[in-house]
């Protein structure tokens, strides 16, 4: 019972991140290390652990389970931890950030987000979400001199502090109720009263709505997306825009998926809104922004909440299309932020959409590579985002969910409108001040390549991954 | 195992963009980048009359089909064929797109490898089109040629390009999405029906849909053909796209996307959805009728001669939906005739318009005048398409249009008699444009010195003039491999609606009038 199979794959991702850390105490001023590579060797660790675990899966003192839907959940932390750490590394040289801290922060948020993933125990599940989010709360406000980043950070962490405690005591409830924090006794206890729920249920499942609504960035608890990302360093809001997603959604399936299933008439209602305003506002605020990263923002706000329509629509299409729509949105996102991340100079943030005007002529690569992975953001084929709308749709109307399908493929039409935006900056706007872009460092490019061929990959041939996606979710629910 | 020729129709464009990419965009190597695009579009135009040659004109079945699992878990596949409806329009896109390509031989210098890269991306994603038998396949390449479309329109257009661009792409998108619901929704259907998703289009042909699904179903299907048709009320792009598209672009815009929409009718909405169709049918002819008086009477005000020929377009594709509404041999036959006289007159107009506004620089009718003294050989063949256009007996436009009005007459003999006075509109706007461009004085010096027809030129207008005369003169050839599959439909069409109904009629215990409330659609008998 209690073997620690399970926790092999963040232990890994943890051991790295002390290694960073004392690799930064140790090192002399000045003197360069390979601090990156540590993190990407800690991640190779977890990524055959984890693929050691799919075929068995394992559990840890029965709070902790590698079953195949955290596994899948982990893979792609893997892929996002990898990516971000190449396309970190321009920014840390440019913003002369403090490389250790940077990794090791960023690997610990990792862990916390693993942990979260395959946490069962709703303490579990708050322990990784406080793990992850002071670890990103950090990250934000990295760049310490920066106005905008200790506002952000500051915003992020206040309003985060306040959720977590939302989040805390819808688990006090809950654990009053049924005496327990495990999820599969929760579920049970919680089955045998659903026919008529209590009120102290509903404020239960109400306080835990609001803790995960935030972390995902729900409306109306989506206030401190756009200052958040606008504040981090692109290649963070990357990392935070897809790792804390993937992890958030985890959980959130778990728990509503498999503890508070049987009070679903009481929360579908809610959740139904939640997701439609979220959809709203996310393109429809999206479309007056003039900095590309707060677009992204309300894009991301967007896609979580077509992220949440697949929770809402909950069967077995709809549990599959969440972790299908995780991996691409992490692959497009993260290579969308890379691109910025490389287009940022010191002196210049290169950050409103105008900056990227004529950028097709000084750049075609760079603009070639932004376009596909906007085009994947705004769904169209053959590129892995018009996939993964497209499982969520069906989803949606499998279930009967129509409405909620029509305002998503609507506002989906309105997204694209504003990843045009940048589209027709880059190639069809001259200027005669051409954005100055610094050289493009071999391992950013890298990255960014390895993201656009993964974005072809899933749009084109899907059919391994998604088999992976519907045999994840055949394990628990 | 036979050689794959409907897959390597889509991948061979697919490959010369490919190879482009490899070159080297410099102006030295503008040759070398013209010709491989150029001989590619070639090869795809000699295989799709390959595919004609070998193409039995008896069977109304599918040909060449090739199906491959693409996503089992949903029933997906990679399944392709061609008939009879679909045959001809495969050869149409490989004949136009060369000759957009050898049209922009001149006018085209900037970025020359992507404008290439873009044509051909293009010519595989409406080839996809026309061959996909998969709904989910047909979305992809619907949805996937709106990105090259739209870079075209967008980056070599005129002046308000951008305005243009952006427009084409939103108002398409928001057509189709509903269409990828109510395909999802098909889908389920067949699910619930048997048990497992499918995306075939035979088998999607035989389920029962419900009623009220039915309808809400072919309204999506509708709405977005409606869009790329562009029927009357929903037209307002196709103007904007087709004056600011370079020729090239407009070529292919008018010539083969218009199409994708009264092909989406004849293949898909109609035959699905025939109780609803059937319904529904009079509202489309009249808006059909509407669209072309309206698109006849806005283009004989234009200034600007290539908004008359995209009104034009308005009006003539308005003729194309009416036969498909009819849904009798001669109105589907004719409708389908017409769609490539459309191709290759409208083809050929903005063509000759492009001509012109390479020389002088400007589109505005009032700007020429007298052309006929000075480039008479360009004049002569810009008047034998005009004259097609219009519809002379001899000449392609009048086998469609005649079969079209000979169908709908059948049908309804009221939105017949509207149409008719189409006939006389579009020949009044013609005439009328090509009369101030052409005869009189010439009332404007710059025109004094034009430069008639060049070589490249004749070989650009040349095949579009000669398939002109061969379509009005011969035009059993073409309408022979359409007639089977066009029986097939209509038989689709009127056997299922006319046996639902009277089911309907007759109903007490039919599990889908039971279970479903009727209140939603009222069918007038």
């Amino acid at each position: 019972m209690s073997s620690f199979n399970a926790i092999v794959p963040m232990s890994c991702v943890t051991a790295a991140a002390i290694a960073a850390m004392i690799a930064e105490a140790f090192r002399a001023p000045g003197e360069r290390m390979p601090i990156g590579p540590l993190g990407a060797i800690g991640l190779a660790g977890a990524a055959i652990s984890s693929a050691l675990l799919w075929k068995d899966g394992a559990s840890s003192f029965g709070v902790v389970v590698a079953d195949k839907f955290g596994l899948f959940v982990t893979f792609i932390l893997i892929l996002v931890g990898v990516l971000s750490l190449a396309i970190s590394e321009p920014t840390i040289d440019r913003e002369r950030l403090p490389r250790g801290e940077y990794y090791a922060l960023m690997l610990f948020a990792l862990a916390g987000m693993m942990l979260m993933a395959t946490a069962t125990d709703l303490l579990i599940i708050f322990l990784a979400l406080e793990v992850l989010s002071l670890a990103v709360y950090v990250l934000t406000g990295i760049r310490r001199d920066h106005a905008l980043a200790a506002e952000g950070a500051l915003k992020y962490f206040l309003l985060g502090a306040f959720s977590s405690a939302f989040f805390l005591y819808g688990i006090a409830f809950t654990y009053g109720l049924t005496g327990s924090t495990r999820l599969d006794r929760i579920g049970s206890l919680m089955a045998a009263q659903a026919m008529a729920p209590t009120p102290m249920q509903l404020l239960a499942v109400g306080l835990l709505l609001v803790g995960f609504a935030f972390k995902v960035s729900a409306v109306p608890f989506h206030m401190w997306t756009p200052d958040a990302y606008e504040a981090a360093p692109p290649a963070i809001t990357g990392f935070m825009s897809t790792g804390v997603k993937a992890a958030a959604f985890a959980a959130f399936v778990r728990v509503f998926l498999a503890a508070f299933e049987p009070l679903r008439p009481s929360w579908s209602l809610i959740l139904w809104i939640v997701t439609a305003a979220t959809m709203i506002v996310g393109t429809v605020v999206g479309v007056s922004q003039s900095s590309v990263k707060r677009m992204l923002a309300y894009s991301s706000i967007a896609h979580g909440g077509y992220l949440l329509l697949a929770v809402l629509a909950a069967n077995d299409i709809g549990k599959a299309a969440v972790l299908f729509y995780l991996l691409t949105y992490a692959v497009t996102n993260i290579g969308a932020f890379g691109v910025i991340s490389v287009l940022e100079n010191t002196d210049q943030p290169n950050d409103r959409v105008r900056d990227y005007a004529g950028l097709w002529s000084t750049h075609p690569t760079l603009a070639g590579l932004m376009t596909i992975f906007l085009l994947s953001l705004g769904g169209f084929p053959p590129m892995a985002g018009f996939i993964a709308k497209w499982y969520v749709f069906s989803a949606a109307v499998n279930r009967g969910y129509t409405g909620l399908a029509i305002i998503g493929v609507l506002t989906s039409v309105i997204s694209v409108f504003f990843y045009l935006r940048i589209i027709v900056m880059m190639y069809m706007t001259t200027t005669d001040t051409p954005a100055r872009v610094p050289p493009i460092p071999r391992m950013a490019g890298l990255a960014l390549i390895v993201s656009a061929i993964l974005v072809f990959y899933l749009g084109i041939l899907p059919t391994r991954v998604l088999d992976w996606a519907v045999a994840s979710i055949a394990t628990i629910f | 195992m036979t050689f794959p020729i409907l897959t390597s129709l889509i991948a061979l464009p697919v490959v010369g963009a490919v190879l482009l990419l490899f070159v080297r965009d410099e102006e030295k190597n503008e040759p070398l980048i013209r010709n491989i695009a150029l001989i590619v579009s070639v090869l795809v135009f000699a295989e799709t009359l390959l595919l004609w040659t070998r193409f039995n004109p008896l069977s109304a079945d599918f040909q060449f089909v090739e199906r491959h699992a693409w996503i089992p878990a949903f029933g997906i596949d990679y399944f392709v064929g061609v008939d009879g409806i679909s045959l001809l329009l495969l050869v149409l896109t490989g004949f136009l797109t060369p000759i957009a390509l050898l049209s922009s031989w001149e006018s085209v210098h900037k970025r020359l490898r992507m404008f290439c890269v873009f044509i051909l991306l293009l010519e595989s994603a409406m080839i996809g089109v026309f061959v996909s038998l998969d709904l989910f396949l047909f979305y992809v390449f619907w949805d996937a040629m709106l990105v090259p479309m739209y870079f075209l329109i967008g980056i070599w257009g005129y002046d308000r390009r951008i305005y243009a661009a952006v427009k084409f792409i939103l108002y398409t998108m928001a057509g189709s999405v509903l269409m990828l619901l109510a395909i999802l929704g098909l889908a389920y259907l067949h699910s619930e029906a048997t048990g497992g998703y499918s995306f075939d289009l035979l088998k999607l042909y035989a389920i029962d849909v419900p009623r009220p699904q039915q309808f809400w179903f072919f309204l999506a299907f509708a709405l977005a053909f409606a869009i790329k048709v562009p029927l009357f009320p929903f037209h307002t792009w196709l103007p904007d796209a087709h004056v600011e598209a370079p020729t090239a672009g407009s070529v292919i815009l008018a010539g083969v996307l218009l199409k994708m929409g009264t092909y989406g009718l004849v293949r898909f909405a109609f035959p699905l959805f025939p109780e609803a169709a059937s319904f529904f049918a009079p509202y489309l002819a009249g808006l059909a009728v509407i669209g072309i008086i309206y698109g006849a009477l806005v283009a004989m005000v234009q200034p600007d001669m290539k908004k008359l020929v995209a009104y034009s377009s308005v009006s003539h594709l308005g003729f194309v939906v009416l036969g498909i509404a009819a849904m009798n041999t001669q109105g589907v036959q004719g409708a389908v005739y017409q769609m490539l006289n459309h191709g290759i007159s409208t083809g050929g107009l903005f063509l000759i318009v492009g001509m012109l506004s390479d020389r002088r620089h400007t589109r505005l009718i009032s700007e020429y005048g007298g052309l006929k003294n000075v480039v008479p050989r360009l004049v002569a063949v810009f008047f034998l398409i005009t004259l097609s256009s219009i519809g002379l007996p001899g000449l392609n436009g009048f086998v469609g249009e005649f079969l079209i009005l000979l169908g709908a007459f059948r049908w309804d003999p009221r939105f017949a008699a509207l149409a008719a006075t189409g006939v006389i509109l579009s020949a009044t706007y013609m005439l009328w444009m090509f009369q101030r461009v052409n005869y009189g004085p010439v009332t404007n010096e710059k025109n004094a010195s034009l430069q008639d027809l060049q070589p490249r030129e004749w070989l650009v207008i040349v095949p579009i003039v000669a398939v002109a005369i061969l379509m009005g003169v011969f035009p059993n050839l073409f309408l022979k491999p359409i007639e089977p599959s066009v029986n097939k439909t209509i038989g689709q069409v009127s056997q299922r609606s006319s046996r639902r109904l009277q089911a309907g009629n007759s109903d007490s215990g039919s599990r889908n009038s039971a279970s479903i409330p009727r209140s939603t659609f009222h069918i007038p008998r």
